[in-house]
């Protein structure tokens, strides 16, 4: 039996008026890539924003249900959110590499959270890079700007960063729909690899992508959480006449 | 996808051949555009002679009489000096000042309001009264710094109660140009520091403020010209005397010693003693440093945004 990692039951979240997540409960496993697939404006994308509470940065967010993490409930008034997104550490869409050198985009979240001698963040540095798949493309040039890597370089570098701060989940919000097909495979080998240490959630529009790395695989449509399971199992025989729809392409 | 890469190859040859060439224009656009391109360049060097003349003017009247002891002493009938030294300290002191007071302000409210403050109505009018207020007439700070600082506060004729002014005055300015170059650093960043788990505060120094220095550089560049170029707020509180002071000699000088700058300076001898050669000299030494606080602002940017 695999170890559950995030739990939702009757989670609802609503921005301003719209009710953007109805309802959802899911359980993800550990260690196992969950892939979060649906047409746009699905709800996906905002669940996934609302593991490490990012959606905390947005006004008139209202969620109500329970969401816990390791049996912790993410959302309790004594939740420390900097402690909660060092562990589960964030992608996003659009690489996002600070203005600063390599090595300070990797050094910048150990350094936050007090890590200050030398020896201890090159280390980190390195085991990061190494752990993203870049540390040979880039261990000649760590003191040049990451603002001049390649964008699939730079999104392996936003996974090097993410990875420094040791964090237990990582979430991908379509973190490979802004790259071309070769930093695109690069990056699913990568997440194939990252699996057997973490747990990563991520979200794609990308079915094939979702069928060829994914453990798991939920279907979002309009906001509610139409099938979750086994993404061989969902592919071949989806369960719910919408995911049949959706994943056959008849429409999204 | 043929088609599409003939298209405008072909579009692009019509171009080169024809139109955008000019031979296909007909005669009246022609003129027109060349009558039009005739008038941007009359204004642009109609402005830029206008510009070399005055400067060239200012220097030629005011070198000849700038010398060593003009600019290093003080004015002084038993000696026979008449120098301008203490209108450059009282200049530097009300620089110094009023930044320290303004920078820190001004970019703590312009990081609130951009960073912070979560009721969009209230930004937008403050936005709005920050951007009526940089564009007031410099004498109605002048008449509200008078009655604030050198009455309520009791700091009299003084180059305290000018600074404090001269600040008041600049917050805005500050302020505008802040809150642009921080809304320039884009969302991702901040997401990506958030994402790591960086506290709010610990996301804004190391990332937002680091992205926006050039905004904040700017934003001094433009309070010291205004600071440098102000006669109207000096002369009706800072003073208009002209001896050494010694601002660091005990609290009370800091606090209220009275004096005239270089613009006031240049007033007095222009119009209240009819001197117009020294009255050029202090011109050039005012536009020479006005250009020399602005090169030390410039590389004090260019080296905060290399570390």
């Amino acid at each position: 039996m695999e170890e559950l990692i995030l739990s939702a039951r009757g989670l609802n979240l609503y921005y301003g008026e719209n009710h953007a997540l109805k309802d959802i409960s899911i359980d993800i496993p550990e260690r196992r890539i969950t892939a979060l697939i649906g047409p746009s404006g699905c709800g996906k994308s905002t669940f996934l924003r609302t593991i490490n509470r990012m959606n905390d940065l947005i006004p008139n967010v209202k969620i109500t249900g329970s969401l816990t993490y390791r049996g912790q409930e993410i959302y309790a008034p004594e939740q420390d959110v900097t402690d909660l997104r060092k562990r589960i550490g964030m992608v996003f869409q659009k690489p996002n590499p600070f203005p600063m050198s390599i090595y300070d985009n990797v050094a910048y979240g150990p350094r936050t959270h007090g890590t200050r001698n030398k020896v201890k963040l090159d280390e980190i540095v390195e085991e990061s890079l190494r752990g993203a798949a870049i540390w040979d493309e880039v261990k000649d040039r760590l003191k040049k700007s990451a603002l001049g890597l390649s964008g699939g370089q730079q999104q392996r570098l936003c996974i090097a960063r993410a990875l420094a701060v040791k964090p237990d989940v990582l979430l991908m919000d379509e973190a490979t729909s802004a790259l071309d097909p070769i930093s695109t495979a690069k990056i699913e080998d990568l997440a194939a690899e990252l699996k057997n240490d973490y747990t990563i959630i991520m979200v794609t529009h990308n079915m094939q992508q979702a069928a060829r790395i994914s453990d798991n695989t939920a279907f979002f449509l309009l906001g509610e959480l139409v099938e979750f399971g086994e993404t061989e199992q969902m592919f071949s025989m989806p369960q719910d006449k919408r995911t049949e729809d959706y994943i056959t392409g008849r429409f999204g | 996808m043929e088609e599409a890469n003939i298209m405008p190859q072909t579009a692009l040859e019509v171009c080169r051949n024809e139109k955008c060439r000019g031979k296909g224009l007909s005669m009246g656009r022609k003129i027109y555009d060349r009558g039009l391109r005739g008038l941007v360049w009359l204004c642009a060097g109609l402005t830029c002679t206008l510009l070399v003349f005055l400067i060239g003017y200012i220097f030629y009247r005011g070198l000849p009489n700038l010398s060593l002891e003009f600019l290093t002493t003080q004015e002084s009938l038993l000696k026979g000096t008449m120098g301008i030294l203490p209108a450059i300290q009282n200049t530097l002191y009300v620089v110094g000042v009023t930044l320290v007071i303004a920078l820190p302000l001004g970019v703590g409210a312009a990081v609130y309001l951009t960073e912070y403050a979560s009721n969009r109505r209230l930004v937008t009018t403050i936005e709005f009264a920050t951007e009526t207020l940089s564009g007031i007439p410099s004498i109605l700070y002048a008449l509200v710094g008078y009655l604030a600082f050198s009455k309520t506060l009791g700091l009299g004729y003084s180059l305290l109660a000018a600074s404090l002014t001269l600040a008041m005055m600049n917050l805005p300015t500050i302020i505008r140009t802040t809150q642009e170059s921080l809304k320039t650093v884009p969302q991702g960043y901040r997401e990506g520091a958030l994402g790591l788990g960086s506290g709010k505060w610990h996301m804004i120094r190391t990332i937002v403020l680091p992205g926006s220095i050039d905004g904040i550089v700017t934003g001094c560049i433009l309070s010291v010209g205004r600071i440098v170029g102000e006669s109207a707020v000096l002369l009706y509180v800072g003073g208009m005397d002209g001896t050494m002071n010694n601002f660091f000699a005990s609290l009370d000088k800091f606090a209220h010693s009275s004096g005239a700058t270089l613009t006031v300076q240049l007033y007095v001898f222009a119009k209240e003693r009819a001197m117009m050669d020294p009255a050029f000299a202090v011109a050039v030494v005012l536009l020479v440093l006005t250009f020399l606080i602005n090169l030390a602002a410039k590389v004090v940017g260019k080296r905060l945004r290399q570390r």
